[in-house]
């Protein structure tokens, strides 16, 4: 099969700091792909680098059958990559399902004039877009929550609304950026079902930063290990696991 | 929802709308033929419309799109100016070489042609201005769009055509309460259209997380300059509005001090709030002139009169207030049916 996304030879630099130096990727269609390494491998750069936040130095990125590099963050958000962020970003004074509208908002074919005149058929839209925000919401398990306003949400809730607000938008590639980070052993588990259950109900290709091995070792098909920007390793869990350069960028050399 | 119940209630409610607006404007000439609304109460309420106006279209830039613009008084001067340099030189004369000066029709064409142009001519300085400077953020953006706002001050004063530091005098009297408040209702609607709708929640996003709006796909450049040139659009009728109700401009109507107490009226009545600016328009334009009735004060043997007190009140009055309310009047929520309801029901169990 085609891959969806393609990351050839990337390269990021923050004046005399590369942060992601030669990153190949390659993301087959409906794939649970995991991206670990220690803190300030740049995991998160990688992210940045496939929305669109920053603009990669060298290197290409092709999602879909588009040469993206360089697109505006938007623009790469209507082609269909949708993420979460490492320190939530929700509309904090929105309440959770506008969060999650603001999200179906992009697929909408009546635009802002049609909403300043209320038109019939954006009035007709906007029920369908109701109606799919209490759905998310509903399998999110955030139905009751729907009228908060999101900064007021407890912290795990708004990790599955930043969710929620993903999905909402129809991706084809789903970023996850320490999605369990935060979260007690039950709702770490919930989340693996969760994650595991949303790739197989909405075809999704899914990309996911996490710390909690037991999360990346438990769902992803393959991981792949950055350290000081470079890749050091890839594969499945149990190839990562006893890999001795990933032993080592995680807990330092083996004593002679 | 069927065609025929669309538009049965559309033309409903634009029906009522209308009935409203030219009930209350018969209401008005009736008042003040019978001698019952003294021309200053009619200049205080329709100084309301237009601070009404401004503080709503203010809103849209600085409360519901969290851009920090202290400008606005520029944009309403360039809609006062270029309505009335557009009447004053051009239409008037048309008219009056035709002998249909005077005419109610002459008027409303008058005011409708000064709207439309102080709309489009403050629109479009609007999205000069609004296109460089929204790459900036926060203070820088204030600072900007305040160096604009006395870009245009000075402009105008330098202009000798409309009477530089002299002032504008001669511009046809031809706003009416009707005109002025349909331009309110308009105002009004758009805007409480654009917050309940899935489209219009791009602006909220835009405020509340400009990296999270890119990331779920609002192009937050363009929603950034459609909310300028909208509010932009806006205060130019404001102002093509009072020049044709004052009948004379100075430049020293749009100092900062005005862009300054658009933005209190932004602020006091809560940011984002729409009903909040209206309420708050609508208190300060009327605090303000009841200020000017201060008794003069004898303080260490020297009198103070009402015009150096006044704002001495007014300042003293919106700290406490600000004290008071932070958040504003009505912080972020709406008046309106549902807060009544909610009332009734209290009232009933």
């Amino acid at each position: 099969m085609e891959p969806i996304l393609i990351v050839q030879n990337c390269t990021m630099r923050f004046g005399g700091l590369t942060a992601v130096r030669g990153f190949h990727l390659q993301l087959q269609p409906q794939e649970l792909v995991g991206l670990i390494g220690p803190n300030g491998a740049g995991k998160t750069t990688v992210f940045n680098l496939l929305t669109g936040v920053y603009r990669p130095v060298e290197g290409r990125i092709l999602f879909d059958g588009h040469d993206i590099t360089g697109w505006k963050p938007h623009a790469i958000a209507q082609l269909g990559i949708a993420r979460t962020f490492q320190n939530i970003r929700l509309f904090g004074t929105l309440t959770v399902l506008q969060n999650v509208k603001a999200g179906a908002r992009l697929h909408m074919r009546t635009g802002l004039w049609h909403a300043a005149w209320r038109t019939r058929s954006m009035l007709m839209e906007e029920q369908e877009v109701e109606a799919e925000a209490w759905r998310l919401l509903r399998e999110m398990g955030l139905e009751d929550a729907a009228h908060y306003r999101a900064q007021d949400l407890p912290y795990g809730e708004q990790r599955r609304l930043e969710i929620a607000r993903a999905l909402a938008m129809h991706p084809k590639l789903l970023l996850l950026d320490e999605p369990a980070a935060g979260m007690n052993p039950q709702e770490t588990a919930d989340l693996m079902e969760l994650i595991r259950r949303l790739r197989d109900e909405y075809a999704l290709t899914i990309l996911l930063i996490e710390h909690d091995m037991k999360v990346v070792m438990g769902i992803c098909e393959r991981v792949i290990v950055l350290d000081y920007g470079e890749e050091i390793a890839q594969g499945t869990p149990q190839e990562i696991r006893t890999n001795p350069r990933v032993i080592e960028a995680y807990l330092g050399e083996a004593p002679v | 929802m069927s065609t025929a119940r669309f538009w049965a209630w559309r033309l409903f409610c634009v029906a009522l709308g209308a009935a409203a607006l030219l009930g209350a404007s018969a209401a008005v000439s009736w008042l003040r033929a019978a001698g019952w609304l003294d021309d200053y109460t009619y200049r205080v309420l329709m100084l309301c419309g237009i601070n009404i106006l401004l503080a709503v279209s203010l809103n849209l830039i600085n409360g519901i799109t969290g851009q920090f613009s202290i400008g606005h008084a520029g944009f309403q001067g360039v809609g006062a100016y270029a309505s009335a340099a557009l009447t004053v030189f051009v239409l008037a004369p048309w008219l009056g070489q035709r002998g249909w000066q005077g005419s109610t029709l002459a008027d409303t064409l008058l005011l409708v042609a000064a709207i439309v142009f102080g709309g489009i001519t403050a629109g479009i300085a609007g999205l000069v201005v609004g296109i460089p400077s929204l790459r900036l953020r926060g203070d820088y953006l204030a600072i900007a769009t305040l160096g604009f706002g006395e870009i245009i001050r000075v402009s105008i004063l330098n202009i000798e055509q409309v009477g530089g530091a002299r002032g504008f005098s001669g511009i046809p009297l031809v706003t009416t309460f009707l005109g002025l408040y349909v331009m309110v209702v308009l105002l009004l609607a758009l805007s409480r259209n654009l917050l309940v709708s899935s489209q219009g929640l791009a602006f909220l996003a835009v405020r509340d997380d400009e990296i999270a709006a890119e990331a779920v796909g609002v192009n937050t450049t363009r929603i950034k300059v459609i909310a300028f040139v909208l509010g932009a659009t806006f205060a130019g009728v404001a102002g093509a509005l009072y020049a044709h109700f004052d009948g004379y401009l100075n430049p020293d109507n749009f100092r900062l001090d005005q862009s300054i107490i658009i933005l209190t009226m932004v602020v006091l009545g809560g940011q984002g709030s729409v009903t909040g600016s209206v309420l708050s328009a609508v208190l300060l334009t009327a605090v303000l002139e009841w200020l000017r009735f201060l008794p003069t004060i004898t303080l260490g043997g020297r009198a103070f009169t009402p015009s150096e007190l006044r704002m001495v009140f007014f300042s003293v009055m919106l700290i406490l207030l600000m004290l008071w309310r932070p958040k504003g009047l009505l912080g972020q929520r709406e008046f309106g049916w549902h807060v009544l309801r909610q009332y009734w029901r209290l009232l009933k169990s």
